[in-house]
């Protein structure tokens, strides 16, 4: 099956149930953390316990041995899958059945496959896992395992092989058949395998998170328990949890806390029913994260805590899941990088082009992983290991510094710029051969650009050449001055937003100059093409440094570039301070001039149909830009609505790759379905495009509307 | 223990749908004669002046905790902002007399309750240092994963929290 298939039958049978369980818990993780005061403290200690116990690992490790085996357990270390799993069925050898509590970690090492092949009877106990052993289904979320299926559809899986005298229908019927169908399994288990959240080194006990009770069962009522769990799950101290226990429910299912939160400090002291003693085994698995704690880019990865929050808040996953987005284990944004650790390039290879860069992710992260990063640091990785046939097509044409066997779709949008700036010398004419048929089958034979959408019209005057054709106003009247930076789409396709944009802020007293500049290496970034992003951005800074050296602000049309001075520069540029904190996305500019008291009235206008619907970019959404955009038409007495919806699915280049053109427009109409009434405005060119070509609205930048208010 | 915790420890409890009795030492025994459903299986309060029903069983087997409507156990302490109650398992079996039956009635002085989670890892810690454990219960067993939110699974459906006041 291709890509596109496989998305396209995804879409069709999981993307339903996906869509409504992740939008619920990422809904209730907004309302959940508004709640908490301290929500931000909260995320940055968080970060910083998780910094240290992996800095101190090998420290914790020791420690940890000591205080478990001070206590009466074991620890084992396992070096790799088959380790951990041999030791769990050396332990469990006298076992005839095991129950399980959900352990991503141990499907991660298989161990219910390694344990049956030993003649051990598993049982999976949390409700999730238990359907998806009946189904020989993988996980398709980190906490919710079995968010791909519908209640009908357990209740026909469930009818179907248990054949019960009463078919089941209501999720009550499901869930009292399997609690107690898995509450008989638990009775006569010998062991009960659990998972760990979190490991405190320096008292041995082990933090449970969970909402059904299972792990409580399945640690306390067999005789031995044995939990599992990778070595990045140590905290140093037990006052240490307590941000995570803040942290954890809110961030994942949006939940205060969940029902339970179990600190056992092993081998607990409740008494066995046979009357035996506690047997307490700690498996601690390696299996590539030492590794991954020497790799920088790697390294973020262990500060995981797994709760799903970057899947649910990501607008790709909500229509496909971790069945598409998603390696041999792990699903969602942050799997790239445990892949990338435990299984290997390959298997993160396959899933994450559905990663877009839109960043949603990065203020969910109860640990503040910058999960986009990691995803373009290893999508660099993985273009440097692909090959390529085709090279002749574009060789010359694309000047890019990455190695030359980078697949030549990423290499075309990789260059945006200098395609926009050949597309916009050669118009009409390139626009022409663009939207032919013999054009498009080219494109989408070399390329995979999807023929079905409609690719960009390149302005024969780009802004750069209109500003220089006309008269500024002169800097002594003006009150401040800016260079409007003119990004590949503002100076090559979408012209009229940037005139709009001069003329707003020439008339609210900014001296504005629009120089002709390097690209900010967007482009290539969003295509895993680092190197090329890091020139690009260093000729960037080297250009504008006059400008800021002068005292000049840099406003920015596009929230994608200004996002990269604000979060990509730290890692291409991070000694470039003057860049990031003199510029500005072009609304929050306006914001502040305002503020500054520039001269409202050049703005207002009397007309009555004010009502307006706003979608803010996903990476504007992420700099917390949207409130300016809605304050400032809100002061011009607009009636602003804005959009839920995470991303427009557009992401760039995303929309017109061929594998993903079906999900880019699943994401899509989500959005326009909140659009209801009123004119559409939008920050970024992915998102009017994309809204344009899906509900043939019309659909502005806001500094369009302030500009057709002063004619 | 101020009165403000008290009543965002009740508020935090009506939000999980957790039945509340506040009481005296004195009328505590009634109080938890009320809290019980038949038949019922428990662990040893630790209040001055408060003992369990007569028809309480004490160190139930298996068979008698998964018949058992109704476990009563005492909480340690209680955490008003998040409406947790906080057992620690001992070898009186709190764990499971707390788990096992539909029902859980878990008592706690007022004195306990603390305001939010700092104040609730102070005494955390303090029983972990000691190498102890606690479990953090809050509201009833609860799963989503058969297609709609079901209270009762693998644990109590319904939990009734009697406030034992000091006076």
């Amino acid at each position: 099956m291709t890509r596109a298939d496989a998305i396209r039958k995804l879409l069709a049978t999981e993307g339903e149930s996906v869509a409504s369980n992740t939008r619920t818990f990422n809904e209730g993780r907004y309302d959940s953390v508004a709640d908490l005061e301290a929500y931000e403290e909260l995320k940055d200690r968080a970060r910083e316990i998780k910094e240290d116990a992996i800095e101190r690992l090998p420290e914790l490790i020791a420690q940890l041995r000591e205080s478990v085996e001070a206590n009466g357990g074991t620890v084992y270390l396992a070096e790799d899958a088959e380790d951990a799993n041999r030791y769990i069925a050396d332990v469990a050898s006298d076992a005839e059945v095991l129950v399980k509590s959900k352990t991503m970690t141990g499907e991660e090492i298989e161990v219910n496959d390694h344990l049956a092949e030993n003649g051990i009877d598993v049982y999976e106990t949390d409700l999730g896992e238990f359907v998806l052993q009946v189904a020989d289904e993988a996980p398709s979320h980190l906490v919710a395992p079995a968010i791909h299926r519908s209640r009908e559809d357990i209740a026909r899986l469930l009818n179907a092989h248990f054949d019960p005298e009463e078919p089941l229908e209501t999720a009550e019927d499901l869930t009292q058949f399997a609690s107690e169908y898995l509450g008989n399994r638990i009775r006569e288990a010998d062991v009960g395998l659990t998972g760990a959240n979190f490991v405190v080194a320096e008292t041995g006990t082990l933090a449970l998170v969970t909402s059904e009770g299972n792990a409580r069962k399945t640690a306390s009522v067999p005789d031995t328990h044995v939990a599992v769990a990778g070595v990045e799950k140590l905290i140093p101290r037990m006052a240490d949890l307590q941000p995570f226990v803040e942290l954890i429910g809110r961030s994942a299912t949006g939940q205060d806390i969940t029902s339970y939160v179990s600190f056992l400090t092993p081998p607990v002291e409740t008494p066995t029913f046979s009357g035996d003693d506690r047997e307490f085994h700690l498996v601690l698995l390696d299996n590539g994260r030492i590794a991954m704690r020497d790799d920088d880019v790697l390294r973020e990865t262990l500060y995981c805590v797994r709760c799903g929050a970057c899947a649910n808040s990501c607008a790709n996953f909500q229509h496909v899941g971790g069945h598409a987005f998603g390696g041999e284990t792990y699903t969602g944004g942050i799997a790239t990088g445990w892949e990338a650790g435990v299984h290997g390039l390959d298997s993160a290879a396959t899933f994450n082009d559905l990663c877009t860069g839109c960043s949603r992710c990065v203020n969910a992260c109860p640990v503040k992983i910058d999960i986009p990063w990691i995803n373009t640091a290893i999508r660099d990785r993985i273009n440097r290991e692909g090959a390529d046939g085709l090279e002749f097509v574009y060789r010359g044409l694309l000047p890019d510094d990455d190695p030359s066997n980078i697949d030549r779709q990423k290499r075309l949008f990789g260059n945006f710029s200098t395609v926009a700036r050949l597309g916009s010398r050669f118009a009409p004419v390139s626009n022409w051969m663009a939207r032919s048929e013999p054009g498009r089958r080219f494109l989408s034979w070399a390329f995979g650009v999807d023929p079905r959408r409609e690719l960009p019209q390149f302005q024969r005057e780009t802004l750069v050449e209109w500003f220089a054709g006309r008269d500024p106003i002169p800097a002594d009247v003006a009150t401040w001055e800016a260079v409007l930076y003119p990004d590949p789409y503002t100076n090559y396709v979408d012209v009229e937003r940037g005139k709009a944009a001069v003329r707003v802020l020439e008339s609210l007293g900014v001296a504005v100059r629009v120089p002709a500049l390097p690209p900010t290496g967007r482009a290539p970034l969003s295509q895993g093409m680092v190197g090329t992003a890091r020139n690009h951005a260093r000729e960037l800074a080297t250009a504008l440094a006059p400008h800021l050296d002068a005292g000049r602000d840099v406003v920015v049309v596009e929230p994608s570039d200004l996002a990269m001075f604000r979060r990509d520069y730290d890692h291409l540029l991070p000694e470039c301070d003057a860049l990031r904190e003199n510029s500005y996305e072009l609304l929050e500019y306006i914001y502040g001039l305002l503020a500054n008291e520039a001269n409202i009235d050049v703005l207002q206008r009397a007309e009555t149909d004010r009502q307006v619907t706003y979608h803010a970019h996903c990476q504007a959404r992420t700099l917390d830009l949207e409130p300016y955009t809605v304050a400032v038409l809100e002061r011009l007495g607009y009636d602003v609505v804005t959009t839920d919806a995470e991303c427009c699915g557009m992401a760039g280049s995303f929309g017109y790759k061929a594998d993903y053109y079906e999900l880019s427009v699943a994401v899509g109409e989500s959005l326009v379905e909140e659009i209801d009434g009123g004119s559409v405005i939008a920050n970024g060119v992915s998102c009017q495009e994309q809204i344009e070509s899906i509900s043939a609205e019309s659909v502005r930048h806001p500094v369009e509307l302030l500009a057709r208010d002063m004619e | 223990m101020a009165t403000d915790t008290v009543t965002a420890f009740r508020e935090s409890l009506r939000e999980l749908g957790v039945e509340f009795t506040r009481t005296t030492p004195t009328g505590a025994e009634d109080a938890l004669a009320e809290c019980v459903v038949e038949p019922a299986v428990g662990t040893p309060l630790p209040f001055d002046g408060v003992s369990l029903p007569e028809s309480v069983t004490l160190d139930p087997t298996l068979a008698e905790l998964e018949r058992a409507e109704t476990g009563i156990t005492p909480a340690t302490f209680a955490i008003a902002d998040y409406g947790t109650v906080v057992v620690q398992p001992t070898d009186a079996g709190e764990d499971s007399v707390s788990l096992h039956p539909d029902r859980h009635v878990a008592v706690v002085a007022e004195s306990d309750v603390v305001p939010g989670m700092t104040a609730a890892f102070d005494r955390l810690v303090t029983i972990a240092e000691a190498g102890g454990s606690a479990i953090f219960a809050t509201g009833p067993s609860a799963t989503a994963d058969m297609g709609a939110l079901v209270q009762g699974v693998h644990g109590p459906k319904e939990v009734h929290v009697l406030l034992v006041s000091d006076r």
